[in-house]
């Protein structure tokens, strides 16, 4: 589904990724972890184009990203993105934030527009607030709103940057729920969490970078048992301890 | 100090005082707002354009601005109205000078105009670019073009963060109309002036003209408050997402 | 479209432009020095708790704020002569002249401008700052003078310097006083003459250049004082 081969980025003389190669089937839940600075926001943005890179490629659905000839907005229409600061647009009701999409992007009449975004809200426990404004909602909430938001486009995949480091820790797992239960419905996710419990229930492989490199990729039971870089067993150290 | 020279009989024309002084206050609003649609409908697209990535669009925007800033509006009042004619084509010069209708108006109008743009462009830029560049990246990832996330993200919410600045471009506008009187507009200052001149009633003629600009002001700020309020997003403290 | 203009009019008439350009900047020092002592005065009147100190100080900001400058030009040009009179009671008293006029002129409604830029820029010190001198034992005087306003003017310098340039723009309308600064003196040898183009444009340009300089070099210093700070 998504093929990351050799991407490099960089900012004059500083470089941000380094020959990053990876991939996400159909299907699998591949978390993403390292220190801040390793570059792992980035390579996520890459992947729909929000970030462009200088070296390497990545295909989705054998569509490449970085070509000059690729609908990047329609590209964009078919991955669902949630952001770390939720993102929605304050000046929209909740409602709105979700058909605003659906409806400029593809092209669906408001009233089905607005029957998706019910069905939506309704699947993240929030159609109360259907009228409300993003403000008038806890961290929480309007990060639900945000993935429900990303789901109304139908998405063949959807990546997630650090959805839930903005949240108070009260909230993080309503959240974290909601994105379980995407997992086990077999949506393709690309995750990047310092969450390592959703890492251990639902993922299937994760991959481990530091200093803009992929250090370590391996499958779930393999990581959490037997890293095998020195790096990777100093952050497991860390972060389990909490 | 005598109030009463307001209503007795004018020098010339017939009437009394006050008609001059209504007159003033007739042309300080034409002046005045006719300019401020050009200011603001020029000034906003100048302002757009200065936050784009494209230079050929960016560059002209940024030069327009430099240049209307950094010349004084007295000395751009004149430019208009004595030098403009005498280096365009002649013809074009020569209906100038002669078959205009109302060529000091017109000058000033839009003199004030073009000259309060480069000011609107400045506040629309920094409204836009007051928004985090998450918002940007939201409407992008959900597959909206890069018009479509100005029309329905920055521009929805850069104009509300810019009412207050705005309000002061508008009632710089009415004071700045006042230059006018330089080519020959009888703006109200112009005619406090006058009258002080036909009746040396010197504090009266300007007291009334002060009390006009105060009334200008109050009334301005108390509209675009009342603005504000309807159009204030409910629930909006400042950056979203926190 | 440039043809049949006679451009050595301006260095002919060098010496003349060259006196106004000194009195624009004259005007500009000036006025810039009286305004932001006096906007001072009124900035730290309107954040004081008094009524008696905060209503007249806010009401004059107000009204100023409100008016043309063209408009205060004229009060002080044409009223402070007859108030010259009323006070020494003398009817032929001369008044100051027009320069003076214009001097307070300017300072009276700069003062106005300076002081939101000091009040905002007093209000951006940390209020810790504040409790910390008094902590100490320091008077309002002293914790004023020696935490607060330093503080707070390293903050402004950029803009207050950016109004300077706004009030050196400004200086262009003591033309309608008949006040001979660089814009006065470039009209009267564009009317004298009939040299209004390459007059016009030539005093646009040194306008342009004086002031995008002015403000480049300030973004220059904006740019150097937050890295230090």
């Amino acid at each position: 589904m998504i093929e990351i081969k050799n991407i490099s980025k960089w900012y004059g003389a500083f470089k941000v990724l380094t020959g990053c190669s990876t991939k996400v089937d159909k299907g699998e839940v591949v978390v993403v972890c390292g220190p801040s600075g390793s570059g792992k926001s980035t390579l996520i943005k890459c992947v729909n184009g929000l970030e462009p890179f200088q070296e390497g490629e990545i295909l989705v659905r054998g569509v490449a990203v970085g070509a000059a000839s690729t609908d990047l907005p329609k590209l964009r229409s078919k991955i669902g993105m949630v952001f770390q600061n939720f993102e929605l647009f304050p000046h929209m009701n909740v409602t709105d934030n979700i058909s605003l999409g659906q409806i400029k992007v593809l092209e669906r009449s408001k009233e089905e527009a607005v029957d998706r975004a019910l069905a939506l809200l309704k699947r993240v426990g929030l159609q109360e607030h259907a009228l409300k404004y993003p403000g008038q909602l806890s961290g929480g909430q309007q990060q639900r709103v945000a993935i429900a938001r990303a789901l109304a486009m139908d998405p063949i995949a959807m990546l997630f940057d650090e959805p839930t480091s903005a949240l108070d820790p009260e909230m993080i797992n309503e959240v974290l729920d909601v994105m379980v239960e995407l997992a086990t419905e077999g949506m393709t996710m690309m995750v990047v969490t310092h969450e390592m419990g959703f890492a251990r229930k639902v993922a299937h492989r994760v991959i481990f970078m530091d200093k803009g490199e992929i250090v370590e990729d391996a499958k779930k039971e393999d990581f959490f048992g037997q890293p095998r870089s020195d790096r990777a067993q100093q952050f497991l150290s860390k972060i389990l301890h909490h | 100090m005598d109030f009463s020279v307001f209503i007795q009989p004018a020098f010339s024309g017939g009437g009394i005082y006050l008609d001059w002084v209504l007159s003033g206050i007739k042309w300080t609003l034409w002046v005045s707002i006719l300019a401020w649609v050009i200011a603001f409908t020029v000034g906003s697209v100048l302002g757009i354009l200065r936050t784009t990535q494209l230079a050929v669009l960016r560059v002209p925007a940024t030069v327009y601005v430099e240049i209307f800033r950094n010349v004084p509006l007295l000395v751009q009042m004149f430019i208009w109205y004595f030098v403009l004619p005498e280096i365009v084509p002649r013809g074009v010069g020569d209906w100038m000078k002669t078959k205009m209708p109302m060529p000091e108006f017109w000058n000033a109008v839009l003199c004030l105009g073009f000259y309060t743009a480069s000011r609107v462009a400045e506040q629309v830029r920094s409204g836009i670019q007051s928004i985090p560049a998450g918002q940007t990246y939201a409407g992008l990832a959900m597959g909206l073009t890069r018009p479509q996330v100005y029309r329905h993200v920055l521009l929805p919410m850069g104009y509300r963060i810019i009412i207050p600045p705005l309000t002061s471009e508008f009632l710089t506008i009415f004071k700045n109309s006042s230059v006018a009187l330089t080519i020959g507009v009888l703006e109200l200052t112009a005619q406090a002036r006058q009258i002080s001149e036909y009746t040396f009633r010197t504090f009266e003629a300007f007291t009334v003209a002060t009390v006009v600009y105060l009334l200008i002001t109050l009334t301005v700020t108390v509209a675009m408050r009342s603005l504000e309020k309807k159009l204030r997003v409910p629930g909006y403290i400042g950056s979203a997402g926190k | 479209m440039f043809s049949g203009f006679d451009f050595d009019v301006i260095a002919r008439a060098q010496p003349y432009l060259w006196q106004g350009m000194l009195f624009s900047l004259g005007l500009t020092l000036l006025s810039m020095l009286g305004g932001i002592f006096l906007g001072t005065l009124l900035a730290l009147m309107r954040l004081s708790d008094h009524k008696a100190l905060n209503i007249p100080a806010g009401s004059y900001v107000n009204l100023l704020r409100s008016m043309p400058l063209i408009l205060v030009i004229f009060w002080f040009y044409f009223l402070v002569p007859i108030a010259i009179k009323k006070l020494t009671g003398d009817a032929y008293a001369q008044g100051i002249g027009p320069f003076y006029s214009a001097l307070i002129a300017f300072t009276m409604f700069e003062a106005a401008y300076y002081c939101e830029i000091i009040r905002a820029g007093i209000q951006s010190v940390p209020r810790g700052q504040v409790h910390a001198a008094y902590a100490l034992g320091l008077t309002y005087g002293q914790a004023m003078t020696r935490v607060v306003l330093p503080q707070a003017f390293r903050n402004m310098v950029p803009i207050l310097l950016t109004q300077g340039i706004i009030l050196f723009q400004d200086t262009s309308l003591v033309y309608v006083v008949g006040l001979t600064d660089f814009m006065g003196a470039a009209s009267k040898v564009a009317q004298r003459d009939g040299r209004l183009v390459e007059m016009y444009m030539f005093a646009a340009l040194i306008y342009f250049l004086f002031c995008f300089s002015a403000s480049y070099f300030v973004r220059r210093m904006q740019v150097r004082y937050s890295v230090s700070s």
